[in-house]
């Protein structure tokens, strides 16, 4: 008998901190699976936004850097043009990155920097006790929109990943989810695609990654799942909506 | 044929294993782990059915399944 599946070394063997069947745990392997396949782990740098995500640093064995909130970006700009031969991604949440690092990302997508940004929308603020987020569903009950989230008041669940396709600097832009084993493979290829897209230099890459929050959406994990397919997806649909196959910006 | 080994202290209890798996090979333990949660557990009886087809594993938030083929 041979082992077939067992933990990619960058994954270190501490136990998370996150909620039980909270979909960042399978983010975080895909990504270091990711990283052992395109052999990248000694020149990879992660940045980290704040949130649930903070803890990084623990679960994968590269380097990383702390930002403070929403301002991943910015760090990476600078990292990537101190140290261009170093692969840097942001990895950051909803809530970090966009609302209150809204600014930054938008500049840092337009200047079309060679940075690779994973991005996970569970629609609300997780770690700091499910209030609304920028992304949060129409109607979605969360502690700070008791009577759910009212579009008159509050305006309307924000697609990143397509509001950054619209922009020039941006090579690859994707929505991908982890709420079926299909999902978390096509994930994983485009976490691969995007690192590919800073190694052949071809500016800003981004992958949204629906995951769940069981926790503050108050249901069980594997409902948390069917949430995703029936009320997330309809409204922030799967896909590629930028991707650049020739240096053409040039 | 082929067989998984859950980690048991590892595991939270999301069942994502028990949903996705295809032939049903793997149930709720009766014992709880050194955290508190009910873990996972392979039917080690029926261990020809399994495929090693590593959805378990994929689905796995804590990779606390290991596959051998």
């Amino acid at each position: 008998m041979e082992k077939i599946f067992t933990r990619t070394p960058t994954l270190t063997s501490s136990e998370t901190h996150f909620c039980p069947g909270c979909t960042h745990g399978i983010a975080h392997r895909i990504l270091a699976e990711a990283i052992d396949e395109l052999g990248i782990a000694d020149r990879t740098i992660g940045i980290p936004g704040v949130g649930c995500c903070v803890f990084l640093y623990y679960y994968i064995a590269i380097d990383t850097l702390e930002a403070p909130h929403g301002r991943a970006p910015a760090c990476a700009t600078g990292m990537k043009r101190a140290q261009p031969d170093k692969i840097i991604f942001n990895y950051q949440g909803d809530g970090d990155m966009a609302a209150i690092g809204t600014s930054e990302i938008i500049h840092a997508a337009n200047r079309g920097e060679n940075i690779t940004v994973i991005f996970i929308n569970n629609s609300v603020y997780g770690m700091t006790g499910g209030q609304m987020a920028p992304t949060t569903l129409l109607g979605q009950q969360t502690t700070t929109s008791p009577y759910g989230r009212n579009f008159q008041t509050e305006g309307y669940p924000i697609k990143m990943a397509e509001m950054l396709a619209t922009l020039e600097g941006v090579a690859y832009s994707a929505r991908v989810s982890l709420h079926k084993p299909k999902n978390v493979m096509q994930a994983k290829k485009a976490i691969i695609k995007a690192f590919e897209m800073q190694i052949n230099q071809m500016g800003f890459s981004m992958v949204e990654i629906l995951s769940t929050c069981n926790t503050n959406w108050r249901v069980s994990p594997i409902e948390a799942l069917d949430v995703i397919e029936n009320e997330m997806i309809p409204y922030f649909p799967l896909g590629v909506f930028k991707e650049r196959t020739g240096k053409d910006f040039l | 044929m082929a067989y998984i080994k859950i980690d048991a202290d590892r595991c939270k209890g999301c069942y994502f294993c028990i949903k996705f798996c295809p032939k049903q090979l793997i149930i709720v333990s009766d014992t709880h782990n050194k955290v508190g949660y009910f873990p996972a557990q392979f039917l080690q009886e029926k261990e020809d059915q399994c495929t090693g087809c590593k959805t378990c594993a994929l689905m796995c938030p804590d990779t606390a399944i290991e596959v051998f083929k």
